[in-house]
């Protein structure tokens, strides 16, 4: 693939080379950015929601009967560690050590996402069984508005990181795979930022104020 | 998702197309709702038809449908909202004249109710957003010297998405029925207890689907305009229209959010039986209303900054000046969009809140006066000892100048909680914002359609027609509007199908007068496009100045190469192009000609167009095999498309360098023109230095 020197040389405006504005990788990133702070907004307003609609339990299960927090803990730490090991990828990409290397960590982090999702799916079902279900009040629906919201964004994140597997399968390491894994990373490490503010506000805010 | 639905039709069936209720019951207002689905229909044959005649499905799908080319896409966004834009109005002509023939009438009250709603949404969602964004689609990348926007595949997906749910409402004038909840569908009006039907069905997804089409293009223009610039083009040398897009984009980005949110969750409501909005279980419909005016208020910013942006373009053009208070404009667009997200609690004062909230957003929504009014004073200025010409988006201008003062006063006055809880809910606010939207916003993209038109397609508007229906717009404007100010006072409700009290006749039957108006300046935007179409020869602009332009996209020739600048420009003073024309360094060959690649063809965007389209339908009819389907092959195409390595096309450097060499010699060839003949024949775009 062309543009391995845009990739190593990034800049603001684009020259007058031409074509050069179509492979300028910054543009992509920051793209990117944009794009985040928007889902940012998404989520804020979901979180919104939520908080207003701790306590409409109307007279349903409320967090003290239905939050697991053992099942939690093991949530958190899959997605900490995956931010982790997709930081390791990022860096062995940077340091251009083997493909094998590189993609070991990408699977590894797929793994713990889909360890992610199923634990949170386990936590669902165990919550459905003690009648916590969206249908049964304000609260819950907002509850399931905004956890899965989250799920729906690692499961996207998973199928992305297969996505790319199957495209390296294809073409190798060349620089548009680079620059779609930076993005993926980036969106990885968001996910698990909405996750912090999901286990204090959603977890503990529900159990403290609930 | 009873058990009654058929398994492959959802909740479809014969007695959900417009004309079985005719059938059933052929009265005056079915009568109404059949005609509008014919023409749908007709108009759907007529146009398929007449591209089969003509053989250019062809044409149409290698040069249009599969284009990345930011301008063929902007254009395809105006051709998209002039067409609704005829269905918006007809839709407002027809509830004008069941207003003037009240208390008889000839519709009935859920009709009624469906015209007011699809009218909203049309003119908000599939006009006034989909007009300005191909009109920055257009101008934008040429004004900052740059090749495409950044993500040209992202453009047309976009675009397939507007369309698509664009077009979803066209289906629902045939099958089914609309909300009748109005444009913001409050629930839980519009939940499932109290709207069993399709309609809010059909609203809900219109607004999602459109909603992510209008959040892409907020992004990709933001990193266009932060990004893409030609060397030398600082922020504060930008025209002043990209100002106003980037502002635009960023509301985009942050106000468009809360709205999907809001409708997603009503959607959640009504398909699985969740309870945010809902009376009882805890629902709360006024976080929805919150989230709704959290999208709304910045909605209405984002659609009126970019008309401020052309409005500042064709002041300072067709007063031959500089734009007087260029950093103060900056500003105040800058202010409108920080100030347009903490304005949101006026549209409900007078649901529950204390006085002491009711205060702080009334004064916050004064405020915003000050930076608006200091526009005002800029255009003014701009205008006082300039050359002005009095041409048709001139006129547009000054009648929005004038009018929109008026709008904006009203404003204020409704900005105060106190006069508030007296017209709120009346037609005083909905003269109120008919007042600022239209001349505002519509009178806007309307001078940026005459203004730019021939620098998209290489010859000019008649002018004569095109002032006509300017002058037929204000006139139209003021009559329709005007008097709903007077019947809003005396405490007519907005949304009424009927009335008592015969004081609001006299009101509503100027109204309708006006309506008949602004039709006659519809069609006479038609006409004037016909008869510009024939005479083009003789109005053509090749060199592409037509109007002595101030910035990049005039330095170009009309119509713009696909590649728009043989070589990006590099940029030392604002007003760009006025400065090389008054160095001399203007219509310069390139000193090297290269290979200039552009992005390829991609279907992406039709393939999504369409399946989104079915999965839209598929959803508002419970049709479940089929939603997957399509959400299933949705997500094949994209990640197919992710496969596609090669983007790029390559346009060789003799073909640029032929092209620019042909368009040079006509450069020379061309007579230069003065001022007094801009709208003659004589202007072939080559614009006399006047200094």
């Amino acid at each position: 693939m062309e543009g391995n020197t845009a990739i190593n040389n990034p800049s603001t405006n684009p020259g007058d080379t031409p074509g050069a504005l179509h492979k300028d990788p910054d543009v992509a990133i920051f793209g990117f950015w944009v794009f985040m702070m928007s889902d940012l907004i998404f989520f804020g307003v979901v979180f919104a929601i939520y908080i207003t609609m701790i306590g409409a339990t109307a007279g349903g299960p409320g967090p003290r009967e239905l939050f697991d927090f053992g099942s939690l803990f093991a949530q958190t730490m899959l997605l900490l560690t995956s931010s982790l090991t997709v930081g390791i990828a990022t860096v062995t990409m940077k340091h251009q050590r083997s493909q094998a290397s590189f993609l070991f960590w990408v699977v590894l982090t797929l793994v713990l996402g889909l360890g992610f999702l199923v634990l949170e799916l386990y936590d669902f079902s165990a919550m459905a069984a003690k009648g916590g279900v969206p249908q049964r009040s304000g609260y819950l629906s907002a509850f399931f508005g905004l956890v899965p919201l989250h799920g729906l964004h690692v499961t996207f994140g998973c199928l992305w990181m297969l996505v790319l597997i199957a495209q390296i399968w294809c073409v190798g390491m060349v620089d548009i795979i680079k620059l779609r894994f930076l993005r993926l990373a980036l969106f990885w490490h968001f996910l698990d930022l909405i996750w912090i503010g999901i286990f204090s506000v959603v977890y503990f805010g529900g159990w403290i104020y609930g | 998702m009873s058990s009654a639905d058929h398994f492959w039709l959802g909740k479809l069936n014969w007695d959900s197309i417009v004309f079985s209720s005719f059938l059933h019951n052929p009265s005056v207002s079915e009568a109404v709702a059949s005609a509008a689905g014919s023409i749908v229909i007709f108009a759907t044959l007529a146009t398929l038809g007449l591209m089969t005649w003509y053989r250019v499905w062809g044409m149409l799908w290698s040069e249009w449908l599969t284009s990345t080319d930011h301008k063929k896409i902007g254009i395809m966004y105006i051709v998209f909202a002039l067409v609704m834009l005829t269905r918006g109005l007809l839709e407002g002509m027809v509830m004008r004249a069941q207003q003037a023939a009240a208390p008889e009438g000839f519709l009935y009250a859920d009709h009624f109710a469906q015209l007011f709603s699809t009218h909203g949404t049309i003119m908000v969602f599939f006009v006034a957003v989909p007009f300005l964004v191909g009109i920055i689609n257009y101008v934008m990348p040429l004004q900052i010297g740059a090749r495409d926007v950044a993500f040209p595949v992202l453009n047309q997906i976009s675009l397939a998405v507007t369309v698509s749910s664009g077009l979803l409402m066209m289906i629902s004038l045939v099958v089914g029925e609309f909300s009748t909840g109005g444009w913001s569908a409050y629930p839980p009006y519009t939940g499932a207890d109290f709207s069993p039907g399709v309609g809010p069905d059909y609203w809900i997804w219109a607004i999602v689907f459109s909603g992510v089409g209008t959040t892409l293009t907020g992004i990709n223009f933001t990193v266009t305009i932060l990004k893409c610039r030609c060397p030398g083009m600082r922020p504060f040398r930008m025209p002043m229209f990209c100002w106003t897009a980037l502002c635009s984009s960023i509301l985009m980005i942050f106000a468009l959010p809360p709205l999907s949110v809001a409708a997603l969750m009503l959607g959640l409501d009504r398909y699985l039986d969740f309870h945010f909005f809902t009376n009882d279980l805890g629902g709360n419909m006024m976080n929805y209303a919150n989230l709704f005016w959290l999208f709304g208020h910045p909605e209405v910013y984002l659609l009126v900054l970019p008309a401020y942006g052309v409005f500042s373009e064709v002041f300072s053009t067709f007063s031959a000046k500089r734009l007087y208070g260029y950093k103060s404009l900056v500003f105040a667009t800058a202010s409108i969009a920080v100030l347009s997200f903490t304005v949101w609690l006026h549209h409900f004062f007078t649901m529950g809140q204390s006085p002491t909230i009711n205060i702080v957003f009334g004064i916050a929504t004064m405020l915003i006066a000050v930076p608006t009014g200091v526009k005002v004073y800029d255009w003014m200025a701009t205008m006082y000892r300039g050359r002005i010409r009095f041409t048709a988006p001139m006129i547009y201008a000054i009648g929005f100048l004038i009018l929109f003062v008026v709008g904006g006063l009203t404003g204020v006055i409704l900005a105060n909680p106190t006069v508030d809880f007296q017209v709120h809910n009346t037609l005083f606010l909905v003269a109120h914002f008919h007042n600022v939207l239209i001349p505002g916003v519509l009178f806007g993209l309307l001078a940026g359609y005459n203004y730019w038109f021939p620098k998209a397609f290489g010859f000019r508007l008649n002018d004569k027609l095109g002032r006509l229906s300017a002058f037929l717009w204000i006139a139209g404007f003021m009559m329709t509007f005007l008097p709903l100010y007077g019947a809003g006072l005396l405490g007519m409700p907005r949304r009424s199908f009927s009335y008592m009290d015969l004081t609001f006749k006299p009101f509503m039957v100027v109204a309708f007068i006006g309506a008949m108006v602004i039709l006659a300046a519809l069609i006479t935007i038609v006409v004037q496009l016909i008869v510009s179409v024939r005479n083009r020869n003789q109005n053509r602009v090749p060199v592409g100045d037509p109007w002595d332009g101030r910035s990049l996209e005039w330095s170009i020739p009309a119509p713009v190469p696909s590649y728009n600048f043989a070589q990006l420009p590099r940029v030392t003073e604002r007003d760009a192009f006025t400065e090389a024309k008054e160095q001399g360094y203007a219509y310069q060959p390139p000193k090297v000609y290269r290979d200039i690649e552009l992005p390829k063809n991609n279907s992406l965007g039709f393939i999504l167009c369409v399946t989104s389209g079915v999965l839209m339908f598929a959803l508002v009819w419970y049709m479940w095999w089929l939603a997957l389907a399509s959400a299933l092959l949705i997500l094949g195409a994209v990640i197919a498309s992710s496969f596609r390595w090669e983007s790029e096309q390559v346009i060789s450097a003799s073909e640029v360098q032929s092209d620019t060499e042909r368009w040079l010699g006509l450069v020379k060839k061309s007579q230069a023109v003065d001022r007094d003949f801009e709208n003659t024949p004589q202007n072939t775009g080559y614009a006399k230095l006047e200094h």
